[in-house]
C-alpha cells in the first residue's frame, strides 16, 4: 500500500514549477524563521502568540500545498512547521509533506524531511508506514550521507511491525569499511531490541562483534546494547567482564584518540556507561567482582583532576563499588572520595555526595557517622533540594534511637513544602516510619494526615485504619490508643474542622463511629452533633460526607442519636450524589429498626477476628456462570487488562502523568477496598491477592538497595576510620565509651564551626540523629520500602501465628487426651489380653497399642490418617541383617543399612512406586520405629515398620487410629509393616504426623510411651493433572481462591520457559498443559481430586505465575513448593 | 534516561524541544512552562539539579539562553550537567553567531549526540562529521 501511495506522492506536480512566488526565495530559509522567531519573543501576551503562529501556519499549510513549491522551498516550510508545533501549534497538514520530502529532497531537503518525521510523529503514527520504502532505498544508496540519515531516523523511530523488511540491510552495514555507519547499524539494532527484542535475538554474537569492533565509537554503541542486555539478565553475561574491564582499562589508561577526550578527561560518559556494566555484573557475584578490583582502584586514583566531569565518574566509580562484593581496601577509597564530594564547597558536588551517601550508608549506615555534621548543615540548606536529598539520607539510616528526630524534621520539610510531588513522597516515608516504629504512631499519623493533606496516597489512611483496628500486642494498649485517638478527635472536630483535609476528616469519622463506645462518658447524640456540623460544613467533599454518613449510621443506637439521626437522613435522602443517597437510605432504615441495627452493626463487639468474607465472592459463582454460557465475555481483573494494554503498545510510556513514587504506595496494606467500603466493612482482612502483586513490583523495582556483606566482614576493618568519626561526636553528649577515644584524637580534630552555641545545638542535633549507629546492634537499616511490606506482612503474620500457636496448643491437648484414651484402651486390652490364650503362650508379651494422631506446627489444617488395610507381615529378618548390626558400623551406614533392610519390606503393591527414604523415628531397647511414604497414582501410603529387635521375645502389637485393629503378634527379630492412606483436609506447605506408640510388659512392668512424628511435605500430595486447554479454561473461571507471583525463570538461552515448566513438572509433577508463545498452562490436582491451575507468563525476565484453586490456601502452599523447586539448583 | 531536553530563552519561551519519551503535544507547552519556570525560580548559588515531577530537571545558563534536560531519577546528574556543556561547545564549534535560527541544524547535532534517552556520542568531531558532510553536499 505504501508503495502506491509514494507513487501518487511522486506524481504530485511539485516539482514541475520553480520560483513562481516571488520574494520567498530572496529571503534565505534562516531568514523567514528568524522572522518568525524574532516576531513572537517581540510578543506579550499569549493571545497574541496564538494570532501570529495561527497566521503562520495558515500561510505555511497555502504554501505547503500549492504545487508550485520547490523542495527547498519545502524544506524551509517544514522547518517552520516544527517551530510552530514546537510551541504547542498542531500543524498536522505538514505531517504528510515532510515524509515527501524526506523521499524527494536532495541531501539537506532530505535530512529535514526525516527530522520533521521524526519530530512531528509518534511511534505508532500511521503515517510512519510512507516512511519505510524511503527509508529502504536509501540504506541501498550509494551516498553515505543518506545512507547514514536513513539509520539515523531509524534509530529515532520505526514501525515495529515493519523491522524484518529493513533487518537484513541494517545487519549487512554492520560490516560497512566506515565507522559512522557500523556505528549507527548497531544503534539501529539497539533500538529494535528496544521495541521488538525478539526480532534480534538471533543476531547476539553480532553484538560481540561490535564490541570488539577496532573502532572505539562502535564498541560505544554496543554498550548500550549490553547495558540493557545485563540490567535484563546478568548471569548471560559473566564472561565479557575481562573484556569491559580491558576496555575500560584502556580509556582509562588514556589509549583513545585525543578528540575523545572532554577537558582532557579521556571519554568520560563512556567509562560511566561501563562502570554501570561493571556493577551490575559484579553484583553479588565475588569471583566476577574480583576481576574489576583492579581497575576500580585505578579509577579512582586517576580521577584526580578537579573537574566536574571526574566527579561524575568518582560517583559512579563509588556506586560501583559499594554495589559489587566488597573489597575493604576499595571501600576505604571510595569512602574518602565521598568525603571529598560532600565537603566541597560547590553546591552540585555536595549533592551529588549526598546522593552517594544515600547509596552508601544502605550498605553501611556507620559512613554517615563520619560526616555527622555536615549532614545537619545541609539538613537546613537554603537549597530545598539539598535539604531533601539528606531527608532522603535520614530516611535510609532510621533506627528506634532516632526516629523521633527524623520524623519530626520530615514533618518540618512537609510544613514548608509547596511541590505536591514531594509532599507525597515525604508524607509516604513518615507513614510508613510510623508504622515501622509504632509506638510514635499515633500522633505522627496525626501530623502526616494534617500536613498531607488531600494529596497523600489513599493507601496510607487506609493502612493507618487497618492498623488501629488490628491492634497491636496487647488488648488494653490498644484500647487505650483508640480511646485516644477518639479524645483527641472529638476535641479537633470541636475546635475548627473545616481546617482540616478531607481524608483526615474521613479518618476521623471512622473512627468515631467505630469506637466512640469506648468514651463511656461520650454520648452518641453529642458526637452525632459533631457529625452533623461537619455535614454542613461548605468544605466537605461528598465522599467526606458518604463517611460521615457511614459513621452516624453506626452511631445510632441510642434513642436521643435516632432522632437527630433521621432528620439529617431524610436531608441527604434526596441528594443528586448517588452514594450519599444510598448512605442516607441505609441510615434511615437502620436507624428505624433497631433490631436490624444491632444485628447489622452489633454496638461494640465489632470486627470479630474470626469473621470471614468471602473476597472471592463465590456465592455469586452460579450467576457467573450462568452469564458465561449466556455469552458474556469473562472477567479480567484490572492489572490484567493493563498489562494486556500495555503489551498492545509497548512503548506508550505515559512518563508525566501524576506518577507517584512507588515507595509511598508500598507503605499501606490495605487491598484497594474504595474508603467506603472499608468504612461499612470494618476493615475487615481482604484478599491478599491485590496485596502480594503490589507487594512484588515494589520487591522489583528496590532490588538494587540490598546489603551486599555482613557487618563482620568490612566492619571490623573498618574500626580506626569510625573512631575518627566519632570525634565529631560533641563531648557534653558524648556516651562513655567514645570520650575516651575523643580525648585521644582531639588534638588533631579541628574545631568546625566558630560559634560555640550553634555549634552545640547542631551537635545535640547530631547526637539525636545518629544516636543508633554507633551501636552496632540496634542499627535498623530501611533498605527502601520492600522491607517495609515485609515487615508488615511479617506483623501480619505473627498475628496469624500467634492464633494458630493458640490452636495448636488446643490441638495439643487432644494428642494427650487421645494418649490417655489410649491408656485406657491399653487397659481394656490388657484386659482382654489375659483371656486371650496368646498371651499365656508368650514368655514375654509386648503390647503396642500404636496410635497416630496428627498435629500440625503450622498452622490450622490437618490431615487425618484414615486406615487403609492394615497389612500385618511378619517376616523373620535375615540374619545377614543383623550380622551388619552387630559390627556396629557408624550411625550413617547403620541408617543406610536400615532403609536397605526393611525395603524388602515394603509391601509388595507398593514395590512398583517410588518410596520415600525410610527414616528411623524412634527406637527403644527392644523395638524400632520407622517410616516412609509411598506415592501411588492416586494415593500416600504411610509405610510405618515397626522391628522388634529382641532376640526371642513376641510382640503383640495393636494400632489404633480412627478404627482400631486387632491385636497381632511380631515374633522376635521380625518386622511389623502397616499401610496408612493419607488423605488431605486442608493443604500445608508441610505436614507433620504425630504419633504415640505406648507399649507395656504385661509382666507389671511400667508402661513405656514413645512419640514420634513424621514429615511429609506437600508435594508427596501433588499429581499431574491432564486436562485440555478447553477444560483447563472452564476450571480456570470456575476456580475461587487464587494468588500471584513472579518466580524466577530458568536461565537458558533459548526456551526460558519451557526450561522453568519442564522443571517444575519433573520436580513437582505438574503437568503442562500448553505452552503459548510467552505464557504456559499448568494443572495438577491434590489428591484426591481436588485440582489447582497455574498460568504463566514470562514478563520482564521473570515468570508471573497465577495460580487458582477451589481449595483455600492450596495455591499459596503450591507457590512455596514452585518458588523453592525453582531456587534449586 | 533522558526524557527531554530543552532550550529556552529567559522569558521561558522554547528554542527548542526534543522528546525522548512520547509526551502528548497538547501537554508539552505547560509542562515546558512549568519546567523552566522552576528553573527560573532557582538563584544562582542553589544547585542546577532539581526535582521536579516524579523525575530530575538538570539545568545550565548560558547569557539568556538556558537549557534544561530532564532525567529519570537513577541518572548521574553530573554527567548530564557536563553533557549540556559539551553540547554547547559543540554548538560553539559548529556555529559562529546566532545559532537559534538554525533550529534544523542544532536538532540534527543533538540527533548525533542523544537518541532515545542515551548518550551516543560525545566526541565533537563525530558529532560534527554528518552535519558539515551534507552542508557541503548542499553547497557543492
Amino acid at each position: 500500500m505504501s508503495d502506491v501511495v509514494e507513487k501518487t506522492l511522486t506524481a504530485l506536480p511539485s516539482l514541475l514549477s520553480l520560483d513562481s512566488q516571488p520574494g520567498s526565495a530572496k529571503l534565505s530559509s534562516t531568514a523567514k524563521l528568524g522572522n518568525l522567531i524574532r516576531g513572537i519573543t517581540e510578543l506579550t501576551s499569549k493571545h497574541e502568540e496564538e494570532k501570529l503562529i495561527q497566521h503562520e501556519l495558515a500561510s505555511i499549510k497555502e504554501q505547503v500545498s500549492s504545487p508550485n513549491t520547490t523542495m527547498r522551498q519545502m524544506r524551509e516550510l517544514m522547518v517552520r512547521a516544527v517551530y510552530c508545533e514546537m510551541l504547542g501549534y498542531e500543524a498536522s497538514f505538514s505531517y504528510i509533506h515532510a515524509i515527501k520530502l524526506a523521499q524527494q529532497g536532495n541531501v539537506l531537503e532530505k535530512r529535514v524531511g526525516y527530522l520533521a518525521v521524526s519530530l512531528f510523529l509518534n511511534e505508532s503514527h500511521e503515517l510512519l508506514l510512507l516512511l519505510v520504502n524511503t527509508v529502504l532505498k536509501d540504506l541501498q544508496s550509494t551516498n553515505l550521507i543518506e545512507v547514514c540519515m536513513a539509520l539515523t531516523v531509524v534509530c529515532q523511530i520505526f514501525p515495529k511491525d515493519m523491522i524484518p523488511v529493513i533487518l537484513p540491510i541494517v545487519e549487512e552495514k554492520l560490516n560497512h569499511p566506515k565507522e559512522i555507519i557500523r556505528r549507527k547499524a548497531v544503534l539501529a539494532l539497539h533500538k529494535f531490541y528496544l521495541i521488538a527484542p525478539n526480532q534480534v535475538q538471533h543476531i547476539h554474537n553480532k553484538f560481540r562483534k561490535a564490541l570488539c569492533d577496532k573502532d572505539p565509537g562502535v564498541m560505544t554503541a554496543s554498550l548500550h546494547i549490553y547495558l540493557q542486555l545485563i540490567q535484563e539478565n546478568a548471569e548471560a553475561y559473566k564472561d565479557l567482564t575481562a573484556s569491559f574491564v580491558t576496555i575500560l582499562k584502556q580509556v582509562v589508561g588514556g589509549k583513545l584518540p585525543m578528540d575523545f577526550n572532554y577537558h582532557s578527561v579521556p571519554a568520560p560518559w563512556l567509562q560511566i556507561q561501563l562502570l554501570r556494566i561493571l556493577s551490575l555484573l559484579g553484583k553479588n557475584d565475588q569471583r566476577t567482582s574480583e576481576v574489576m578490583y583492579e581497575v576500580l582502584d585505578e579509577s579512582l586514583r586517576r580521577a584526580e583532576m578537579n573537574h566536574n566531569i571526574t566527579y561524575a565518574i568518582l560517583y559512579e566509580c563509588v556506586k560501583c563499588v559499594y554495589t559489587i562484593h566488597p573489597k575493604s581496601e576499595l571501600l576505604e577509597k571510595a569512602a574518602k572520595c565521598i568525603g571529598n564530594f560532600v565537603l566541597s564547597p560547590k553546591i552540585n558536588l555536595k549533592y551529588l555526595g549526598l546522593k552517594a551517601l544515600t547509596y552508601v550508608v544502605q550498605q553501611d549506615p556507620k559512613l554517615a557517622l563520619q560526616h555527622q555534621m555536615t549532614i545537619i548543615e545541609c539538613l537546613d540548606h537554603s537549597d530545598v533540594i539539598i535539604k531533601r536529598e539528606t531527608l532522603e539520607l535520614l530516611f535510609r539510616i532510621t533506627n528506634a534511637q532516632n526516629v523521633t528526630v527524623i520524623v519530626e524534621k520530615m514533618l518540618d520539610f512537609l510544613r514548608l513544602s509547596k511541590d505536591d510531588h514531594m509532599t507525597i513522597d515525604i508524607v509516604g516515608k513518615v507513614a510508613e516510619l510510623a508504622e515501622k516504629y509504632p509506638f510514635k504512631h499515633y500522633s505522627t499519623m496525626n501530623a502526616v494526615f494534617s500536613l498531607g493533606g488531600d494529596m497523600m496516597q489513599p493507601e496510607i489512611p487506609n493502612g493507618f485504619l487497618k492498623l488501629l483496628s488490628e491492634g497491636f500486642d496487647s488488648e488494653e494498649e490498644d484500647r487505650k490508643l483508640r480511646l485516644f485517638a477518639v479524645s483527641s478527635y472529638i476535641s479537633l472536630l470541636q475546635g475548627e474542622p473545616s481546617k482540616l483535609p478531607q481524608r483526615f476528616l474521613q479518618v476521623i469519622c471512622w473512627v468515631l463511629g467505630e469506637y466512640s463506645f469506648l468514651k463511656e462518658d461520650l454520648e452518641p447524640s453529642v458526637v452525632l452533633g459533631l457529625l452533623t456540623k461537619l455535614l454542613d460544613m461548605k468544605s466537605s467533599s461528598s465522599e467526606t460526607k458518604s463517611w460521615v454518613l457511614v459513621a452516624m449510621t453506626k452511631l445510632c443506637w441510642s434513642e436521643a442519636a435516632v432522632s437527630e439521626a433521621q432528620q439529617v437522613a431524610e436531608t441527604y435522602s434526596s441528594s443528586f450524589d448517588t452514594t450519599l443517597r444510598q448512605r442516607a437510605q441505609e441510615l434511615q432504615h437502620l436507624s428505624r429498626d433497631s433490631q436490624l441495627h444491632s444485628r447489622v452493626l452489633p454496638p461494640g463487639g465489632r470486627l470479630e477476628p474470626d469473621e470471614v468474607v468471602d473476597s472471592s465472592l463465590s456465592f455469586l459463582d452460579g450467576f457467573v456462570s450462568e452469564a458465561l454460557s449466556a455469552g458474556a465475555a469473562p472477567y479480567k481483573p484490572l492489572h490484567q487488562r493493563q498489562e494486556e494494554l500495555s503489551r498492545s503498545k509497548v512503548l506508550s510510556l505515559e512518563p508525566y502523568g501524576l506518577s507517584l513514587p512507588i515507595s509511598t504506595s508500598s507503605c499501606s496494606i490495605t487491598d484497594r477496598q474504595s474508603p467506603t467500603l472499608l468504612s461499612t466493612s470494618s476493615g475487615l482482612s481482604g484478599d491478599g491477592t491485590d496485596f502480594s502483586h503490589r507487594g512484588s513490583s515494589t520487591t522489583l523495582r528496590l532490588d538494587g538497595v540490598k546489603r551486599v556483606w555482613g557487618r563482620e566482614g568490612y566492619l571490623a576493618q573498618k574500626k580506626p576510620v569510625e573512631e575518627v568519626a566519632q570525634v565529631e561526636v560533641p563531648s557534653p553528649l558524648r556516651s562513655p565509651s567514645q570520650q575516651g577515644d575523643a580525648n585521644s584524637c582531639r588534638s588533631k580534630t579541628p574545631t568546625p564551626t566558630a560559634n560555640p552555641e550553634c555549634d552545640q545545638e547542631k551537635q545535640q542535633l547530631a547526637s539525636s540523629l545518629f544516636g543508633g549507629l554507633s551501636s552496632q546492634s540496634s542499627v535498623c537499616l530501611i533498605s527502601g520500602a520492600a522491607k517495609m511490606v515485609n515487615i508488615q506482612r511479617f506483623r501480619r503474620k505473627a498475628k496469624g501465628q500467634r492464633s494458630s500457636s493458640t490452636t495448636n496448643e488446643q490441638r495439643a491437648n487432644p494428642t494427650v487426651s487421645s494418649a490417655s484414651a489410649v491408656d485406657n484402651l491399653l487397659c481394656n486390652n490388657l484386659l482382654e489380653a489375659d483371656t486371650e490364650p496368646i498371651n499365656s503362650s508368650a514368655k514375654q508379651t509386648f503390647q503396642h497399642p500404636h496410635s497416630l494422631s496428627v498435629a500440625n506446627g503450622a498452622c490450622d489444617a490437618e490431615a487425618i490418617l484414615t486406615d487403609g488395610d492394615p497389612k500385618e507381615r511378619n517376616q523373620p529378618l535375615s540374619s545377614e541383617d543383623f550380622v551388619e548390626a552387630d559390627d556396629s558400623p557408624p550411625r550413617e551406614d547403620q541408617e543406610r543399612s536400615k532403609d536397605s533392610c526393611l525395603t524388602p519390606h515394603l509391601p509388595a503393591e507398593l514395590s512398583g512406586f517410588s518410596h520415600s527414604e525410610i527414616i528411623p523415628l524412634c527406637s527403644s531397647q527392644s523395638l524400632d520405629l520407622s517410616a516412609c511414604h509411598v506415592q501411588t497414582d492416586n494415593s500416600v501410603v504411610l509405610v510405618v515398620f515397626i522391628t522388634n529387635t529382641s532376640e526371642d521375645a513376641n510382640l503383640q502389637i495393636q494400632v489404633f487410629c480412627v478404627c482400631e485393629s486387632p491385636v497381632e503378634e511380631v515374633r522376635g527379630r521380625s518386622v511389623s509393616v502397616r499401610q496408612y492412606s493419607l488423605t488431605v483436609k486442608m493443604p500445608l506447605v508441610h505436614f507433620e504426623l504425630v504419633g504415640m506408640l505406648s507399649y507395656s510388659i504385661p509382666a507389671g512392668m511400667p508402661q513405656a510411651m514413645m512419640q514420634f512424628s513424621y514429615k511429609l511435605p506437600l508435594t508427596s500430595f501433588i499429581r499431574p493433572l491432564t486436562v485440555s486447554t478447553e477444560e483447563y479454561g472452564s476450571m480456570w473461571l470456575a476456580f475461587s481462591h487464587d494468588t500471584k507471583q513472579n518466580l524466577t525463570l530458568i536461565k537458558e538461552e533459548r526456551e526460558p520457559l519451557t526450561a522453568t515448566l519442564n522443571a517444575l513438572n519433573k520436580k513437582l509433577s505438574l503437568h503442562v498443559v500448553e505452552i503459548i508463545g510467552v505464557e504456559g498452562l499448568v494443572a495438577c490436582s491434590l489428591l484426591q481430586d481436588q485440582p489447582c491451575l497455574m498460568h504463566c507468563r514470562v514478563h520482564a525476565g521473570r515468570l508471573a505465575v497465577w495460580l487458582r484453586s477451589p481449595v483455600p490456601d492450596l495455591p499459596d502452599c503450591l507457590l512455596y513448593h514452585c518458588q523453592r523447586a525453582l531456587q534449586e539448583p | 534516561m533522558i526524557k527531554f531536553v530543552l532550550m529556552v530563552n529567559q522569558q521561558g519561551q522554547t528554542r527548542l524541544s526534543r522528546y525522548y519519551e512520547s509526551v502528548e503535544l497538547s501537554r508539552r507547552a505547560a509542562l515546558e512552562a512549568d519546567a523552566v519556570r522552576c528553573c527560573l525560580s532557582r538563584k544562582k548559588d542553589q544547585c542546577s539539579f532539581v526535582e521536579f515531577k516524579d523525575f530530575k530537571l538538570v539545568y545550565r545558563q548560558y547569557a539568556a539562553l538556558i537549557i534544561v534536560v530532564g532525567v529519570s531519577d537513577g541518572e548521574n546528574e553530573l554527567s548530564i550537567y557536563e553533557l549540556i556543556h559539551n553540547f554547547v561547545e559543540v554548538l560553539d564549534k559548529h556555529f559562529s553567531r546566532v545559532i537559534m535560527f538554525n533550529l534544523d541544524s542544532i536538532h540534527i547535532i543533538l540527533d548525533e549526540m542523544i537518541q532515545n534517552g542515551h548518550i551516543v556520542e560525545t566526541n565533537k568531531n563525530r558529532i560534527l562529521a554528518p552535519l558539515t558532510a551534507i552542508n557541503k553536499m548542499a553547497e557543492g
